[in-house]
């Protein structure tokens, strides 16, 4: 019965966007397969709420704003070494190409994409990985396999975050592992209300699996990267779309 | 900028060679560890920590770390 070879016994995890979507989910499931959580994230009652729900002991979250560069230094200075790291904090604004501004798409690169790769690069710098980690990036199907009206700040800040995972995977070989998730449309809070409800009724009909994804199915899909099931996959971006890019 | 301290900033560029190992004779290029990567790291270290350009002829043209170490004190 105790055969697991998904098992995170012994490991202790990163995980960023951890408040909530995703990043909840995945902690949730990190929790029940042994790891040891850091949870971090803006939004503090959020974290509180995902450490309330967390089985085991020895959890942690700090708050932190990762798109300050001081807040970053102080977050990893703070860090045990990790077995895993799960960037998963994302934000988007759905704006058609010419209502593009320069306040709205910093922000969303800065979040998406600059953070996830000063995190990277300072986790690297002070060694916090063991040898044998593994790095998960929730990057999306949109931007690196699909294209949709009002999407393309996200899908830059996406398609940018995919390269910089290959590179990750490359330099950190042999010694760590790094890959990505590519979810299709997720029920999280990520995309507001920025669609109607017969606007995603229509949406969820181009899914072959006829319907959006739940936090929970991309969470299992980072367990398995983080495992070490998959300790022979680096640089692999693992589609998680209900069947959305067979079209 | 002294040998030690220079010697301590080339450690910190690798994962598994202790600093133990790396005394100003060594051959660094003959270190297991030693990689393309690691070469381009240095390249970095000295940019950030010394303010100086090292070009891959430095590297090439270095046997020991010492080597290395007259390299970057030359373009202060």
């Amino acid at each position: 019965m105790a055969y697991n070879p998904f098992t995170l016994e012994g490991k202790t995890i990163l995980v960023t966007g951890a408040a909530g979507g995703i990043g909840r989910a995945t902690s949730i499931e990190c929790a029940k397969l042994g790891a040891k959580l850091v949870l971090t994230d803006i939004n503090e009652a959020g974290l509180q709420e995902t450490l309330s729900s967390l089985e085991g002991v020895g959890h942690e979250f700090k708050v932190a704003d990762l798109t300050s560069q001081d807040a970053l230094d102080t977050l990893v200075a703070e860090l045990p070494l990790l077995d895993g790291f799960v960037s998963n904090a994302g934000v988007t604004k759905p704006t058609p190409v010419k209502f593009i501004n320069n306040t709205d798409l910093e922000r969303i690169m800065s979040i998406n994409t600059f953070a996830p790769i000063y995190l990277t690069q300072r986790l690297l710098k002070k060694k916090k990985f063991n040898s044998g980690a593994s790095l998960v990036f929730t990057v999306s199907i949109g931007g690196v396999y699909t294209t949709a009206p009002g999407n393309a700040m996200y899908g830059a800040s996406k398609g940018a975050l995919q390269v910089f995972v290959r590179n990750v995977a490359l330099e950190g070989a042999p010694r760590i592992r790094c890959n990505s998730v590519n979810p299709g449309m997720v029920n999280t809070n990520l995309a507001g209300r920025s669609y109607s409800d017969e606007d995603k009724a229509k949406d969820m009909e181009t899914y072959p699996m006829k319907r959006y994804g739940e936090p929970r199915d991309v969470a299992l899909a980072i367990v398995y990267l983080l495992s070490d099931a998959s300790s022979w996959v680096t640089g692999h971006s693992l589609i998680i779309d209900g069947g959305k890019t067979l079209y | 900028m002294d040998i030690k301290d220079f010697i301590e900033k080339f450690a910190e560029q690798f994962d598994d060679t202790p600093i133990e190992n790396l005394t100003a004779e060594v051959r660094f290029k003959e270190l297991d560890e030693w990689s393309s990567l690691i070469a381009l790291s240095v390249i970095a270290m000295a940019d950030e920590e010394y303010n100086v350009t090292l070009v891959a002829t430095d590297i090439r043209n270095s046997e020991t770390i010492e080597d290395l170490f007259n390299a970057v004190q030359s373009k202060l």
